[in-house]
């Protein structure tokens, strides 16, 4: 871990990103996928920095060979070194060679997640996005999580109002076998990181961010958490990573607006 | 050779309530918004759309047309959600078959191929099953045995798309990035009826460098409408890019009252030329930036 006296100052938003990016460390050769401003970061940084055979696109249609900055690029020339439309990336993922990092607006305690509706799907008390490909790729490619808004909300009771995804809940596996390709991860947060490493594949807790205790993290959580020993602080960003976030990936800034008020990422004690 | 020109309004006269619709291209680009807005000026009521979903689905629902939508998504891109759908959705006033992106085009490429089916895992383990008492299951006949999802045929008894250019027999081009599945779903389309950018002949069209930009062939092909910038306020690249602050507009005029003054204002018009004039005019539309995601 680096000393925080070295980089004195970071947000809670480059904490996460940093912490994301740690999702396809040890993933050689795969499509990285982030969705939303935080993942797609992650992504470009694990590409820079320790993870460069990832492969990534610029959102659009085309893989590159660099990551595109977010934002107004200017001059910025898109890097390409291959295609990638819609139709080669359904073809991909079914194939397995991707890891998703998504934001699911509720997830439980089986890594099951819901970007489809809040209520009852006929009649819904918000309509959200739909299933998206969510049932396709937890079935076949690993996926990880980031949840900037960790509370009872988002880490419901129960199961999730409408399955989108498939997690580890043996009563909902065909014949209560596991799916071969369901491989849940890395699940960030604004409070902590976690994975689904615990018994029968619980929610972990690895670390918690600077500033936040376990109690805090666990009521925020509206089922039980699995925690081995004594949990070490989420890692603070290296200069390096910093420079790259800052410089390369993110030059205008957009990270500033995804928690209200932009906090620092070393919160004092509550 | 035949002469597959037709107006927006004689393809739309050509379409039946209660017929399935399938749009081509995906969320804000590439959509069909000139037949579209012939849609929604007509009678037409009970329809089926099966689509990669953007404003299109939003529209038909505002203006009561649709009964049910087979979609893995409707979305702005811009904005997550469009509003329309949303209060649609919300009052219980539609069918929502909402099922995997990839069930969507595996659903389209069975019809295309006449075949009832095809198997996925797609589904298994989530809520998509029981949301969709119309997917079947299927066991492998082989040693695995293994159970799996069957995804009907998605029949289309028409296609609406929007290339970027055509000759008048129906030979055309997706010139943008990504061609999306339009290719599926003309091949599992009784009709297709296709608006473009611009209707030219076959030798300034196509040549043996530019072949692959055509997506299908021309047997497949009913109509072809010349109606540039009809997929505005969606992109057409290279032409134009997405009409983020008229979308925003049209997303924000979510009420019976901002429904009302959309339509008097962008579709109870005269024709298309109007619509472009009520746009901005054909220089505006020209350059509306291509998107950046």
């Amino acid at each position: 871990m680096t000393s925080p006296l070295t980089n004195p100052s970071y947000t809670l938003a480059e904490l996460c990103i940093v912490a994301c990016a740690e999702a396809w460390r040890h993933d050689g050769e795969v499509l990285a996928t982030g969705i939303g401003l935080v993942p797609r970061l992650a992504a470009g940084l694990a590409k820079l920095t320790f993870n460069p055979d990832l492969m990534m696109t610029d959102a659009e249609s085309v893989l590159v060979a660099e990551p595109v900055p977010v934002g107004p690029r200017g001059d910025y020339q898109v890097k390409v070194e291959g295609w990638m439309p819609y139709l080669r990336t359904f073809d991909l993922l079914w194939h397995g060679r991707r890891h998703a990092l998504v934001g699911p607006v509720q997830v439980d305690r089986y890594g099951q997640m819901n970007i489809s509706a809040v209520g009852d799907h006929a009649k819904p008390k918000s309509s959200l996005l739909g299933v998206r490909g969510f049932p396709g790729n937890t079935l076949n490619h690993p996926n990880s999580l980031f949840i900037p808004n960790h509370s009872t909300r988002a880490f419901v009771a129960g199961e999730v109002d409408v399955v989108c995804s498939v997690g580890y809940n043996p009563a909902r596996w065909p014949g209560g076998v596991k799916p071969a390709g369901l491989d849940l991860r890395l699940c960030v947060t604004d409070l902590a990181v976690l994975d689904f490493a615990g018994a029968q594949h619980a929610l972990r807790v690895v670390s918690l961010h600077p500033g936040v205790t376990l109690e805090q993290v666990q009521v925020a959580t509206g089922f039980p958490l699995q925690v081995d020993g004594i949990l070490p602080v989420t890692p603070a960003p290296t200069m390096e990573q910093l420079q790259l976030i800052r410089e390369r990936l993110d030059p205008h800034d957009l990270r500033a607006t995804v928690f209200k008020g932009n906090p620092p990422g070393l919160r004092p004690a509550s | 050779m035949a002469d597959k020109r037709m107006t927006t309004a004689q393809v739309v006269a050509r379409l039946r309530d209660g017929m399935t619709l399938g749009i081509g291209g995906w969320a804000t680009r590439r959509k069909p918004m000139a037949l579209v807005r012939e849609i929604l000026r007509s009678p037409l009521k009970d329809l089926t759309l099966i689509a990669y979903g953007g404003p299109e689905i939003g529209m038909l629902c505002a203006a009561g047309k649709v009964k049910r939508v087979i979609f893995g998504f409707v979305s702005l891109d811009v904005q997550p959600f469009d509003n329309h759908f949303r209060n649609a959705r919300q009052a219980g006033q539609l069918e929502a078959s909402e099922v995997d992106e990839g069930m969507v085009q595996w659903g389209l490429r069975a019809a295309g191929m006449r075949l009832p089916f095809l198997p996925t895992r797609v589904g298994l383990g989530t809520d998509v099953l029981k949301l969709n008492p119309w997917l079947g299951k299927v066991r492998s006949p082989f040693a695995d045995g293994e159970e799996l999802v069957a995804v009907p045929a998605l029949r289309l008894d028409a296609a609406l798309l929007h290339v970027s250019e055509s000759d008048e027999k129906g030979n055309c081009t997706i010139q943008s990035p990504d061609p999306f599945f339009d290719d599926l779903f003309a091949r599992a389309a009784n009709e297709v009826y296709l608006s473009c950018e611009r209707v030219v002949p076959t030798a300034q069209l196509i040549n043996a460098q530019t072949a692959r930009l055509q997506p299908f062939e021309r047997s497949l092909v009913t109509g072809v409408v010349e109606v540039p910038f009809g997929a505005h306020p969606t992109a057409s690249a290279p032409f134009h890019g997405i009409d983020v602050p008229h979308l925003a507009a049209y997303n924000a005029a979510a009420t019976p009252e901002g429904w009302a003054a959309y339509r008097a204002q962008f579709v109870d018009l005269p024709d298309h030329d109007a619509y472009v004039r009520a746009c901005g005019g054909y220089g505006a539309l020209a350059g509306l930036p291509l998107p950046v995601f």
